[in-house]
């Protein structure tokens, strides 16, 4: 996650020799003894979660004492904050605060400058200072070659009315946050409150820091998990999906899990888009239409067949969705057949039964959607394929329509598990591709009169021998990356050929996670 | 005229010997760019396409009697480094294809470009394409697709994103309206030039009568375009669309530009600002060639198709 917990964040603040309060994060009641002798009494509580109003949740506490601190410990442990449970609870001493300050460095984009934000008043957001008292908040552009001077720095506190050794001192703190924020290529940094204490001292009581995602690879210390902002951790489904995408750097794939707790007929669709901007468009015309959205997915940037499959059976273990709908921008620059072949191996192993709308508008749409709607023609409902004449707008209303005629279908939708069939081949020969392996059944190729894998290929890696299908090149060659995964010889196979290929693209995770999903659902 | 790009521009392309940089070399030679210089590091003597590769900017720049363009088809975590190049060098326009640069980076590409009088398109952009004369980047995805989807005329547009600009300039040119330079700003938080910045492109060309503008969520770009227009340095109808109604607050889509931080960029508060200045705004995405259409006089401009 680029987005840093609190005590994560408070860690590079004291890396960087900016001081916070005493105190260490627990995951359990049992270790609040041990953390409250060394940072004495009273303390505060805090659960660690990205959520800007953790005091009126509860999610903030003081205790007097440790046995108080093991309550909060054990009720914070149990909570859970927008749907995502609890796992660190800050425990921290309580800080006797004269004053507070707000700190922040941001991206201007439009000067496309760092940007250091001070105010003399702190607590809130920095919105709503920012709006009581703008003459209480300063706006500081650095040279990002040359970084930021001490002089900058006191001229930003200087401006919201602080003078003395105070405003050299608070100087320094933003000196050594905008270090920070350069260091750990933030997006944003915040110390909010930075407070001013009895005895003249200054602590970061709050951080939140959120790393750059393009960044993340070059910060591995960091530990970041999926370099992806959700404002949440992610889902056991975000986890699957992340894990291809990780794995596979031929386009790009994102999945965000965007609800849950939902159930069957209360409209929340599976989302498949590609490319942001048609992403967004196409999600708009749905939620125009009264739709929900249950989750976000983006395969774009020339993704391969296998990408897009993966991509839509990690929407389909989503059991209690309506429908399916893909769009993107509708003129795609990729070639989309290799999109309607995922789609469509997937739609198969799941004997789709819930309508599902693609609009796959852009090159060599006509063979895309022929693929789509053709191929699918024996499964329980429909399946529609659009293209660059038909509007987003126009797809949601026939999602709409579909999902009506669906209606009266049982209310539960079966996930077969495991996810992908096993294939029993009697004469199996074998070989690897980047991410799976394919396997074709000679025992069936030997009967099949039109061989049509070799053809369709797109590559062109396969040949004909012995009245069998064998590979025109090296297994290695094939492993490395000359199989592109167009999924040819699966698709085309079975509609033109005699069902003898079948291509292996295990996704980890996904059986044991639609297993827990079926059993929750009985 | 078009503005940025045309068909007299010389051209380089870093990277050209990669899958990504060959490929859209050949894009850009067919529909009539011309790219006269590739470098790639310790590939310099080779020919890509017939095109001399170049192990410097500043020895292409030197054998090739000057280069206006440079479009970058590195690895993002090299595309620093590659600008950099071709900045020092004294090249004024970049065009940064790659996605997943890091912002920092961005950033210190913007502060050099500016000291250097430079500017640049992107990162992650499909660039920029001016009907019947060049394309800098990779928008139509093959030669023959931009030809047929992209017609001529006196309509600029400048989009986030990618795909959308390819769709907006496709509806246009097919509803008759023809286009003068379709530029796709980059679909990244922080990006070289942004719609403020290709608007005043527009508004200084003679040629271009009316813009479409696809906006998003996130940035305040399109809130500054609203400036121009209030200011009077932005004079042409605008007809503009903001997407990402339906997105939630704080959540980033792929769209790495397409994120609502602290109520800063909001889709509400971009159409309003953008109504309050006279820019006309639809809700319906498909509604983009219409509302051009009541705008500006019909143009017959789109009809003269591009030879294949
Ligand atoms: S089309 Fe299928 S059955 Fe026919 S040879 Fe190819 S893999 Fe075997
Ligand atoms: S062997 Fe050929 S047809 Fe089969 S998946 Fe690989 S590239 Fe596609």
């Amino acid at each position: 996650m680029a987005r840093l917990h609190e005590y994560q964040g408070k860690q590079l603040l004291r890396e960087a020799g900016l001081d916070t309060p005493k105190g260490r994060v627990v995951h359990s009641p049992d270790e609040v003894d041990e953390v409250v002798r060394e940072t004495g009494l009273p303390v505060v509580v805090k659960a660690q979660a990205w959520t800007t109003s953790r005091a009126k949740q509860g999610a903030i506490a003081f205790a007097d004492t440790a046995e108080e601190a093991r309550e909060h410990v054990k009720r914070m442990l149990a909570m859970k904050i927008a749907g995502f449970d609890i796992t660190d609870v800050l425990v921290e001493e309580k800080v006797d605060i004269a004053r507070e300050f707000y700190a922040g460095v941001i991206i201007d984009d439009a000067k496309k400058t760092p940007l250091v934000i001070f105010s003399s008043i702190g607590g809130s957001g920095i919105e709503e200072i920012a709006q009581r008292n703008p003459k209480n908040v300063s706006r500081t552009p650095v040279d990002i070659r040359f970084g930021l001077p001490l002089y900058d720095a006191r001229d930003a506190v200087r401006l919201t009315g602080v003078s003395g050794k105070l405003q050299g001192e608070l100087g320094k703190v933003l000196v050594r946050l905008y270090s920070v924020a350069r260091k750990w290529e933030a997006r944003s940094a915040e110390i909010n409150p930075l407070v001013l204490k009895g005895d003249g001292t200054l602590v970061a009581c709050d951080s939140r820091i959120t790393v750059d995602d393009y960044a993340v690879f070059r910060h591995p210390e960091l530990n970041i998990e999926i370099a992806r902002e959700f404002g949440r951790p992610p889902t056991e489904l975000d986890r699957i999906a992340w894990a291809v995408e990780k794995d596979d750097y031929r386009g790009t794939f994102y999945f965000i899990e965007m609800a849950r707790g939902y159930n069957r007929g209360e409209g929340y669709l599976g989302f498949h888009g590609a490319g942001g901007g048609g992403s967004m468009m196409s999600m708009d015309a749905l939620v125009k239409r009264g739709y929900k959205i249950a989750n976000f997915t983006d395969t774009s940037g020339n993704p391969p067949a296998s990408k897009v499959y993966r991509a839509a059976k990690i929407i389909l273990s989503q059991p209690n969705i309506d429908g399916y709908f893909g769009s993107g921008s509708g003129v795609a620059s990729q070639e989309q057949f290799h999109s309607a072949r995922g789609l469509v191996k997937a739609f198969w192993e799941e004997n789709l039964s819930i309508p599902a709308v693609i609009r796959l508008g852009g090159n060599q749409e006509d063979r895309a959607v022929h693929i789509l709607t053709e191929y699918t023609k024996d499964l329980p409902v429909p399946v529609e394929g659009y293209k660059k004449d038909d509007t987003a707008d126009f797809c949601a209303e026939r999602m709409h329509a579909l999902i009506e005629d669906n209606k009266g279908r049982s209310g539960k939708r079966e996930m077969p598990v495991p996810a992908a069939p096993e294939f029993d081949a009697k004469d199996p020969y074998t070989f690897d591709t980047p991410t799976g392996t394919i396997v074709y059944d000679h025992a069936l190729c030997r009967d099949c009169k039109t061989k049509i894998c070799i053809e369709t290929c797109v590559p062109q890696i396969l040949r004909e021998e012995n009245d069998v299908v064998v590979l025109n090149i090296s297994r290695d060659e094939a492993k490395a990356g000359k199989c592109t995964e167009c999924l040819a010889c699966e698709v085309e196979c079975r509609v033109g050929g005699n069902a003898g290929g079948r291509v292996i693209l295990p996704v980890p995770g996904l059986d044991e996670y639609r297993q827990t999903a079926a059993s929750n659902q009985e | 005229m078009s503005i940025l790009v045309d068909e007299t521009k010389k051209v380089i392309v870093q990277g050209i010997t990669g899958r990504e940089g060959m490929a859209r070399t050949k894009l850009m030679q067919r529909y009539g760019t011309r790219v006269v210089a590739g470098c790639t590091p310790g590939k310099g003597g080779q020919e890509v396409l017939g095109v001399p590769v170049y192990d410097t900017i500043r020895e292409a720049i030197e054998q090739s009697e000057g280069i206006d363009v440079s479009v970058i088809f590195v690895p993002a975590p090299l595309v620093k480094h590659a600008a950099m190049e071709s900045i020092a060098a004294g090249i004024k326009l970049l065009v940064i294809v790659p996605d997943r640069v890091p912002i920092y980076d961005v950033l210190e590409i913007a502060a050099t470009a500016r000291d250097k009088g430079a500017r640049f398109v992107g990162p992650n952009t499909l660039g920029l394409l001016s009907p019947g004369k060049a394309v800098f980047g990779m928008m139509g995805g093959s030669a023959a697709s931009a030809k047929d989807w992209f017609l001529p005329g006196r309509v600029g547009v400048s989009s986030r994103s990618g795909g959308i600009t390819s769709s907006i300039a496709y509806y246009l040119s097919r509803a008759g309206v023809g286009l003068s330079t379709i530029v796709h700003a980059g679909g990244d938080a922080i990006v070289g030039m942004d719609h403020p910045a290709i608007m005043e492109e527009f508004e200084a060309d003679p040629e271009t009568d009316a813009v479409v503008m696809f906006g998003e969520i996130g940035s305040s770009q399109e809130e500054r375009v609203a400036d121009l227009i209030e200011t009077g340095k932005f004079t042409k109808p605008l007809v503009a669309y903001i997407g990402g109604k339906g997105a939630q607050s704080g959540t980033r889509f792929s769209h790495a530009g397409a994120i609502i931080e602290g109520g800063r960029g909001t889709h509400e508060g971009k159409v309003k600002r953008l109504r309050e200045v006279g820019a006309t705004v639809v809700d319906n995405f498909g509604d983009i060639p219409d509302a051009m259409k009541s705008l500006v006089r019909p143009m017959e401009t789109a009809k003269i198709r591009i030879d294949k």
